[in-house]
C-alpha cells in the first residue's frame, strides 16, 4: 500500500488510537461488571468470599428454573419464525420497489422500534385485550361466539414481539436483497424456472448470510424483551429477564440471580455462536 | 420445462399473491398499534376501549397535573441527552479508530462494542448494580448516563462507522498534500462528510436511551424515576387514560424526530 514514511500511515496509526477512550469505558464498565456477576454467582451469599457451584447446581436441579429457560429459548425461536415469515416478503418487495416506495416501507417499519417499547406495548394490550379491536372484528363477524384469551398468553407475546422486533429482520435481509446481481434470478426465469423455485433455489441461498444475521439480533432482541414479555405475558408467564428481576430485587438472592444471569448470557452467547457458525458457511456458499 | 404460453401462470401468480398479501398485513400489522395509541389518546372517556367515545384534549390537559409523571419525563430526557453527549464523542473517535484500521486488535474491539446489543441488557444492568456496589458505591444519575452510554454507543458506532468506510480514502490523501493538518482535515473534510450517519447514530442513541428499562431499571436511584419505567408501572397495575394521553405524547415526539432526522440524515438510508 504505502510506505510508513508517509503521514497518512502516521495519520491512521493516530486513529487507530482513538477507539481507546471507548475501549477503556467498556473495560470498566462492561467487561468487569461481568467479571463481578461471575465471580458473584460462584458465591454462596454476598457477604461470604469462599468459590462454590451451589448456584448453578440449584439452578439446574429445579425444573421451575430450567424449564423457565426453555421456555424463554423457545418463545425466541417462535417470535423468530413468525418474524421471519413476513419480514422476508417486505425486505423482498422493497428491494425492487422504486426510491420514493422503499424510504415510505422502510419508515414505517422502522417506525415501531423507534417508538417507546411501553408505548409499543400498550397499544398492543387494547388491541388485544378482552374488549380489544381483534376481539370486536372477531365476535362482529361472527368467527368466534366469546371472546378470545390473546392477553396473558404465549401466543400474544410470541405475537407482539415478531411486529417490535420486526426492524432488526426486515433491514439485513433487504441489504443482501439488494446486493443480489438480477441476471442470476433473471436466469433462473430464462431456464424455466418459476417464481417460487426461484425463490427456493436462487434468491433464499444467496440471500442466507442477510437472513442469519436478521435472526440473531432479532431473537436476541426477543428472548431479553423485558418490558413486552412481562405487559403482555402478565405475572403467570416468567421469563429468563424477569427471573433475573424478581430473584435480584424481590427476593434479594443476588448469588441466585447472578447464576441466572450467567447462564442466560451463556445460553445467548451459544445460540449467536451456532448462527454466526451457520453464517460463515452460507457465506462460502454464495461465493462459491 | 416450457411452460404453455397463453395459460395463466399460476405460479408467477400464486407468487405475488402470497408475497404482496404478507408485505400488506405485515405492514398493517406494524402501523396499527401505533395509530391506535394515537387515536385511543384523544378519547372523550374514562375508559381505554377503541374506538374511543368522542374525542377530546382532556387527557392530555391532565398531563399539566401529572407531577410524578412530568418528573419521571425530565429525568429521562436529562439522561438521554447526556447519554447521546457522551455516545457521539466516545462513538466517533472509536469509530475513526476502528474505520480504517484492519488489525486484529482492532476488530476484537469492533466486536466487543457491539457485543451490548446482543448479550442480555437486564442481565448487564444488574451486573452493573453488583460492580457499583462491591466498589462501595450505590446507584447515581452518573453511572445510570454511564450504563446507558454503554448499551447506546453500538447504534452511534454502526452507523458512523457505515459512512466512514464509503469515504474516498483519496480525499484524506488530497487534504494531506494540500498541507492541511489531521484536525483541519477532520473538521473540514471528514466531519461534514460523516455528519449524516452520526446525526443518524444520535438520533438511535437518544431513542433507545430515553426508551431504555432494563438499565434503568437497576441504576436509577429511588429518587430518580424513569420514564419508561414509571409508564410501566401504571400500565402494570392500573390502566389510567392518562397514560395513553402521555403515550400518544411520546408517538408524536418520535414521528416528529423521526420526519426531522429523515430530512437531514436521511434516516432510513442509514439504517441500512
Amino acid at each position: 500500500m504505502r510506505s510508513s514514511s508517509k503521514p497518512s500511515a502516521v495519520w491512521i496509526d493516530f486513529e487507530s488510537r482513538l477507539a481507546l477512550p471507548l475501549a477503556a469505558l467498556f473495560v470498566a464498565f462492561f467487561v468487569a461488571p461481568l467479571f463481578i456477576l461471575i465471580v458473584l454467582s460462584l458465591q454462596p451469599d454476598v457477604a461470604t468470599r469462599t468459590f462454590t457451584l451451589k448456584n448453578y447446581i440449584e439452578f439446574f436441579t429445579d425444573p421451575f428454573n430450567y424449564s423457565i429457560l426453555w421456555e424463554t429459548l423457545l418463545l425466541g425461536l417462535k417470535a423468530t419464525v413468525l418474524c421471519l415469515i413476513f419480514a422476508f416478503p417486505i425486505a423482498w418487495i422493497c428491494a425492487r420497489a422504486n426510491v420514493r416506495l422503499q424510504q415510505a416501507i422502510l419508515f414505517l417499519v422502522i417506525l415501531p422500534i423507534l417508538t417507546s417499547v411501553v408505548v409499543r406495548t400498550f397499544s398492543w394490550i387494547v388491541i388485544l385485550g378482552r374488549q380489544g379491536i381483534v376481539n370486536q372484528i372477531a365476535l362482529g363477524l361472527g368467527i368466534v361466539h366469546e371472546p378470545l384469551r390473546l392477553l396473558y398468553t404465549e401466543l400474544g407475546v410470541v405475537i407482539v414481539l415478531a411486529q417490535v422486533q420486526m426492524p432488526l429482520m426486515v433491514l439485513p435481509i433487504l441489504t443482501v436483497l439488494s446486493k443480489i446481481d438480477p441476471n442470476l434470478t433473471d436466469a433462473s426465469y430464462a431456464l424455466g424456472a418459476g417464481e417460487w423455485r426461484t425463490l427456493w433455489r436462487v434468491t433464499l441461498p444467496l440471500s442466507l448470510p442477510g437472513v442469519i444475521a436478521g435472526c440473531i439480533l432479532t431473537y436476541t432482541a426477543c428472548i431479553t424483551a423485558f418490558v413486552t414479555q412481562t405487559l403482555i405475558g402478565g405475572a403467570r408467564l416468567i421469563y429468563m429477564p424477569l427471573h433475573i428481576y424478581q430473584q435480584a430485587i424481590g427476593a434479594n438472592n443476588w448469588p441466585f440471580a447472578a447464576a441466572i444471569a450467567v447462564v442466560f448470557m451463556l445460553s445467548v452467547l451459544i445460540i449467536i455462536g451456532i448462527l454466526g457458525a451457520l453464517a460463515r458457511r452460507s457465506q462460502t456458499y454464495v461465493q462459491a | 420445462m416450457s411452460r404453455p404460453k397463453a395459460a395463466i401462470d399460476w405460479e408467477a401468480v400464486s407468487f405475488r399473491f402470497v408475497f404482496t398479501a404478507l408485505t400488506v398485513l405485515a405492514v398493517i400489522v406494524l402501523v396499527t398499534p401505533t395509530a391506535i395509541v394515537l387515536l385511543t389518546s384523544f378519547t372523550a372517556s374514562e375508559s381505554l376501549r377503541f374506538p374511543p367515545a368522542g374525542l377530546s384534549l382532556r387527557w392530555y390537559y391532565a398531563l399539566l397535573d401529572a407531577d410524578q409523571m412530568q418528573r419521571a419525563a425530565w429525568n429521562s430526557l436529562i439522561v438521554a441527552l447526556w447519554t447521546t453527549l457522551v455516545c457521539v464523542v466516545f462513538g466517533t473517535a472509536a469509530a475513526l479508530g476502528i474505520a480504517r484500521t484492519r488489525s486484529m486488535w482492532v476488530r476484537g474491539l469492533d466486536l466487543l462494542f457491539m457485543s451490548p446489543l446482543l448479550l442480555p441488557a437486564l442481565a448487564f444492568g444488574f451486573a452493573a448494580l453488583v460492580y457499583i456496589n462491591r466498589l462501595g458505591f450505590s446507584p447515581s444519575l452518573e453511572f445510570l448516563v454511564i450504563g446507558h452510554v454503554i448499551v447506546c454507543v453500538p447504534y452511534v458506532l454502526r452507523t458512523t462507522i457505515a459512512s466512514l468506510t464509503q469515504l474516498d480514502p483519496a480525499l484524506f490523501d488530497a487534504s494531506e498534500s494540500l498541507g492541511a493538518s489531521w484536525p483541519m482535515t477532520f473538521r473540514k473534510v471528514t466531519l461534514p462528510l460523516i455528519a449524516p450517519g452520526l446525526i443518524a447514530g444520535a438520533f438511535l442513541a437518544f431513542m433507545a436511551s430515553f426508551d431504555n428499562v432494563p438499565v434503568s431499571l437497576f441504576l436509577a436511584d429511588a429518587r430518580t424515576e424513569m420514564l419508561p419505567i414509571h409508564l410501566w408501572q401504571q400500565i402494570d397495575t392500573n390502566l389510567d387514560v392518562r397514560t395513553a394521553a402521555a403515550s400518544g405524547l411520546i408517538v408524536i415526539f418520535t414521528l416528529a424526530l423521526m420526519l426531522i432526522a429523515e430530512r437531514v440524515a436521511g434516516l432510513t438510508g442509514q439504517m441500512r
